[in-house]
């Protein structure tokens, strides 16, 4: 045993994507999967999984309960997305935005979901005025944080004073461990090479991502300095796309999120590559579970595999046994074998 | 992200209506992790042989219905679900020749929470059957 624990296994459905896209598996089939890899916690993004959302038809509410049932998994959480400049030529306004996301806390509930993954251009004063709702009916609404971000980034630092202020548990955060990357994912590196990046550069940036030369900030500008860089190495302007898109995290001291985890609800256990050696690859685990049990985290560490998007123009993808890997590493880390 | 999964060859075929042929037809997959309202379905820039397509002369047919390619901005509630066939449907009197065609496709998402929004290409050669 690592220590009494109440820290819980899961899920995001997200991992499946790539198999639910090519309609090679379908939702049950993905929720039977999660039995069999013996994953408690079920966490699904509707828009994704959910034809027709944000209309939840009673038929397919009895069919998802059914399969939590049958299969005997636990809701946790849904994704939500705020498509703000979906209505031609404005932006919503503030009471559109807070009913929009109002029908997602009832959705949740719904679909026995205790946590709501809030998409982060969801300004405070939306969680705010939303705090009341997420408490009657019993939704976290837990903003995500994501790399370049991370707890002491402007925006965070804000919602930290609002979270004091306000003093409810239905405010929080999700923590999206892509802000732990110790080294580029080498999925990626391959793939740059895939696509006609030069060997010499991709060795170069992962050498200075390594390093912590080279790595997206998150504050005004950083953004210039990393494709300065870029340019400065050789590259040319299908290697800035590349970096901006593949290069999107960054590397923290775990153990500084430890002061913060009392605001922390959930996590998107992220990974790229799991290893036959039940490792991550550029997410180094070891050190990242022992801070959350040591730091009294209680909630889910919900997998999210993001591998699929850099390896299917090449490979065909099984998230399955990635997932696999990935939750005989947890059970090991939290001392449930 | 799924680009090379865009362009689907398989609903390639030109369209008959009324015993002469006014255009062809093909599916499209959306370059994103989810599904979205029509209107957040940005530039559809299609190419086949070197001739790019005008926006005009593009329909798309989704979850059973219809709309102009220059329409979609006008759509917040009908969704392209996520991994769903689209069939574009080109106006061209006469159609395709039969055999191999080399299509070209760039697809833009309007996506709130990422500055640029998503961008997806794909490049196919499909064939017509004769």
């Amino acid at each position: 045993m690592k220590g009494a624990h109440k820290i819980k296994r899961g899920v995001s459905l997200y991992s499946f994507q790539e198999e639910y896209f090519l309609r090679k598996m379908t939702l049950e089939d993905i929720v039977a999967t999660t039995e069999r890899l013996d994953i408690p916690g079920i966490e699904i993004i509707p828009d994704q999984m959910i034809p027709g959302y944000p209309n939840l038809s009673d038929e397919f509410l009895k069919q998802w309960h059914g399969w939590m049932e049958t299969y005997g998994r636990t809701p946790v959480c849904i994704d939500m997305f705020l498509d703000w400049n979906k209505f031609k030529g404005r932006v919503m306004t503030e009471d559109e935005r807070v009913e929009s996301f109002a029908l997602d806390i009832v959705n949740a509930n719904k679909l026995g979901c205790t946590v709501i993954r809030v998409i982060h251009d969801v300004e405070p004063v939306i969680l705010e005025r939303l705090a009341p709702t997420a408490e009657k009916y019993g939704v976290k609404l837990a903003l995500e944080i994501h790399a370049p971000s991370y707890y002491d980034s402007e925006l965070e630092q804000r919602l930290i004073a609002m979270f004091q202020k306000i003093q409810s548990p239905y405010l929080c955060f999700t923590l999206d461990l892509g802000v732990f990357v110790k080294r580029l994912p080498r999925v990626i590196i391959d793939r740059w090479l895939r696509d006609g990046m030069k060997p010499e550069l991709a060795e170069r940036v992962a050498q200075a991502y390594e390093s912590g030369d080279l790595r997206l900030g998150d504050g005004p500008g950083a953004a210039e300095k990393l494709i300065a860089k870029v340019f400065a190495m050789g590259g040319v302007e299908a290697d800035i796309y590349r970096v901006m898109m593949g290069a999107h995290m960054i590397y923290r001291d775990p153990s500084t999120m430890r002061e913060y985890l009392p605001y922390t609800s959930h996590i998107h256990g992220k990974f790229y590559e799991m290893l036959p050696d039940y490792t991550e690859y550029s997410i180094d685990y070891e050190e990242i579970v022992p801070v959350l049990i040591e730091g009294g985290y209680q909630g889910y560490i919900s997998s999210e595999y993001e591998g699929q998007r850099w390896i299917q123009d090449a490979f065909d993808v099984d998230s399955t046994e990635q997932l696999r890997r990935h939750h005989v590493m947890l059970k090991r880390l939290l001392g449930e074998e | 992200m799924y680009d090379k999964y865009m362009i689907v060859g398989e609903a390639f075929r030109n369209v008959e209506q009324g015993g002469a042929i006014t255009g062809f037809q093909l599916g499209l997959r959306l370059p994103y992790y989810r599904g979205v309202v029509l209107s957040l379905v940005g530039e559809t820039t299609l190419t086949v042989d070197g001739e790019t397509v005008p926006p005009e002369r593009m329909k798309v047919t989704v979850g059973g219905k219809t709309f102009p390619m220059t329409e979609l901005e006008n759509e917040p509630v009908v969704k392209w679900e996520f991994g769903e066939i689209g069939i574009v449907t080109v106006e061209k009197p006469g159609g395709l020749a039969p055999g191999d065609h080399a299509v070209e496709l760039k697809q833009h998402l309007k996506i709130s929470y990422v500055p640029v929004g998503f961008t997806g290409f794909d490049s196919k050669k499909l064939r017509l059957a004769g």
